[in-house]
């Protein structure tokens, strides 16, 4: 009796274990999943504190006021604002058709025994640290572009209405369109290779069909790769804008550092991060160290807006293929 | 020596050659899967491919319209002429473009693209530069009709493709071939992923598009092949085994290997 019984007690026994195991675990696991979380909400927490005094002084003005004062304590993010987001969409501007060609090109059109290396190269400039583009730029492009390109885009473009004024002003070199370039080839890799391996999910069968049409290689990744990989696409895009708003040391090199808003995009200017990496080392605590945390803060909203707008651009575009 | 019988072939009016398949080998790499074809396609007529898995027949389909020009590595050797140009379709100066706006493709399973049904018959037209709008309404409408969807999809003719059944999405994926008026019409297995009664309306559409277009049907199904086809192929390990009107192929082959497939005793 007793030996026949023992084995099924054994059985309860184990499968208690396994209930056991299985809740620990389960509950290991949240934990690790909700550390992200707490984390992130101690940062925005801690950001809005240190923030708060800048805005009790200043109220929401604190967003459109276009003035940096530190020894009048006064202070104001639009500047800095501004640069951030003119140096990310020429960055932007220039990034996205050259990473595009270059995932077709990798994709669609390359000779076998080029595709490895050249994607490989690829890779390898989104691995370059951020410090390098920065010295690069501010000691070799940063000259080159003020002696030979600069004049010219001035003659070229200088009297054109609207964006004439872009290009006015002394060719310095650095200033906010010498670090939107920077950031456009900081954000090229990333871009290229989230594109690269999107379109190589596109299956062989629906692009055979287009070109079972009688459709060219351009026709094809327009009407098909493209449509296909929308989000993907986007998501890429996206990816690269978090990384040029967010980028801090090179562009801190090229941008001039000037707390100003001038109309010409020759003129030095800021950005968040770089007013963030020049001045909290000699910043004094109160309203000079709260004015920070609050650009801080601005750069924290900005970049989760710009995540909830892709994440909206790509379900409706989901919504929209009718899937 | 071959091209003069067949240009009096062609000449004849009661058995006009569409295309002509001489001695052609085909590479992948260093694996040779076509081994040696000669084939004629009859104008006007169905001819199908029959064989085993892997025997070279979805290859062998697949010259016709240049796909393997897509995958590096691949060779051929020998030829394709199309009529009545005479012209070597696989001949290196010949761009594969042009080859596939006079040759049309169906593939195995339903590939429209994601766009309106309208727009994928459209399609294949604008690609070739096609703009007035009456005549695209024209010519869809056409296509829609030879493919026997018209009735089915006329007042949707807006809504996405991927919306209708399997059956129909495949007879729109014929539509959009015969759209631009190809003179062959390449079908790869086209109702492998269809159920019976789909099938049997693809079977028939098959028929009916004979009179517009010359058609070169890929099948595993033999009963599918006998229903179909005018002339049959049979192919096994990259060979051409047996060529022939169908009902000699299925009733009195000429050679063994042949009728050991079509009676199921193998493969």
């Amino acid at each position: 009796m007793r030996a026949a019984q023992a084995p099924v007690d054994l059985h309860a026994e184990q499968v208690r274990k396994f209930k056991l195991q299985d809740f620990l675990f389960h509950q290991v696991t949240l934990a690790f999943a909700f550390l992200v979380l707490a984390a992130l909400v101690g940062i925005l927490i801690s950001l809005a504190m240190e923030a708060l005094p800048v805005f009790r002084e200043s109220g929401p003005a604190f967003l459109w006021t276009n003035v940096w004062n530190v020894p009048e304590d006064q202070y104001g993010a639009l500047s800095a604002i501004y640069g951030t987001v003119v140096t990310s969409i020429i960055a932007l501007v220039i990034a996205v058709p050259v990473s595009f060609g270059i995932a077709l090109f990798l994709t669609e059109t390359c000779p076998v025994w080029l595709r490895r290396p050249l994607g490989t190269a690829i890779e390898l400039l989104a691995g370059v640290p951020s410090i390098i583009y920065g010295i690069w730029g501010l000691f070799v492009f940063a000259p080159l572009f003020a002696a030979h390109v600069q004049p010219h885009l001035q003659a070229a473009l200088g009297d054109v209405p609207v964006i004439g004024g872009w290009f006015a002003g002394p060719p310095i070199g650095i200033g906010i369109l010498t670090a939107g370039i920077v950031l456009s080839l900081m954000v090229i890799p990333f871009v290229a290779s989230v594109m690269r391996d999107v379109f190589e999910t596109v299956p062989p069968a629906l692009k055979e069909s287009a070109y079972g049409v009688g459709c060219t290689t351009w026709e094809v990744v327009i009407h098909v790769v493209l449509p296909y990989t929308r989000v993907g696409v986007i998501g890429g895009i996206m990816l690269g804008l978090g990384r040029a708003l967010g980028e801090t040391m090179a562009v801190t090199f090229v941008i001039g550092n000037a707390n100003r808003i001038v109309g010409s995009l020759y003129a030095p200017g800021t950005s968040i991060a770089s007013t963030l990496a020049n001045e909290f080392g000699e910043a004094d605590p109160g309203l000079h160290i709260s004015a920070l945390f609050a650009l801080g803060l601005v750069l924290f909203i900005i970049t989760f807006v710009v995540l909830a707008i892709s994440r909206w651009l790509i379900r409706r575009s989901v919504a929209k293929q009718g899937r | 020596m071959v091209t003069e019988p067949l240009a009096q072939a062609a000449a004849a009016p009661a058995a006009a050659i569409k295309a002509e398949v001489r001695d052609l080998s085909f590479y992948y790499g260093d694996f040779k899967s076509l081994k040696g074809i000669s084939l004629p396609i009859e104008e006007h007529k169905v001819t199908a491919l029959i064989g085993p898995s892997g025997c070279g027949k979805s290859t062998l389909l697949r010259c016709f319209n240049r796909m393997h020009d897509l995958y590096p590595g691949n060779r051929y050797e020998g030829a394709i002429n199309l009529f009545p140009d005479n012209v070597n379709i696989l001949a290196r100066d010949v761009d594969p473009i042009e080859v596939r706006m006079r040759i049309g493709m169906v593939f195995q399973k339903p590939n429209p693209f994601p766009k309106s049904i309208y727009d994928n018959v459209a399609y294949g037209l604008r690609v070739r530069g096609l703009r007035n709008k009456t005549e695209l309404d024209d010519r869809v409408e056409k296509a829609l009709k030879g493919a026997a969807l018209w009735e089915e999809v006329k007042n949707r003719l807006d809504e996405v493709a991927f919306a209708m059944s399997g059956g129909q999405q495949q007879r729109l994926c014929i539509a959009r071939a015969l759209a631009t008026e190809p003179e062959l019409l390449l079908f790869d297995e086209p109702t492998s992923a269809l159920d019976p009664i789909a099938t049997g309306s693809i079977e028939e559409l098959i028929q009916e598009i004979r009179e517009q277009v010359s058609i070169l049907i890929v099948t595993h199904n033999m009963q599918q092949a006998a229903r179909v086809s005018d002339y049959t192929a049979y192919m096994y390990l990259g060979e051409l085994i047996e060529f022939g009107k169908t009902d000699n192929i299925f009733v009195k082959p000429q050679r063994k290997e042949t009728e050991d497939y079509i009676t199921g005793r193998f493969g």
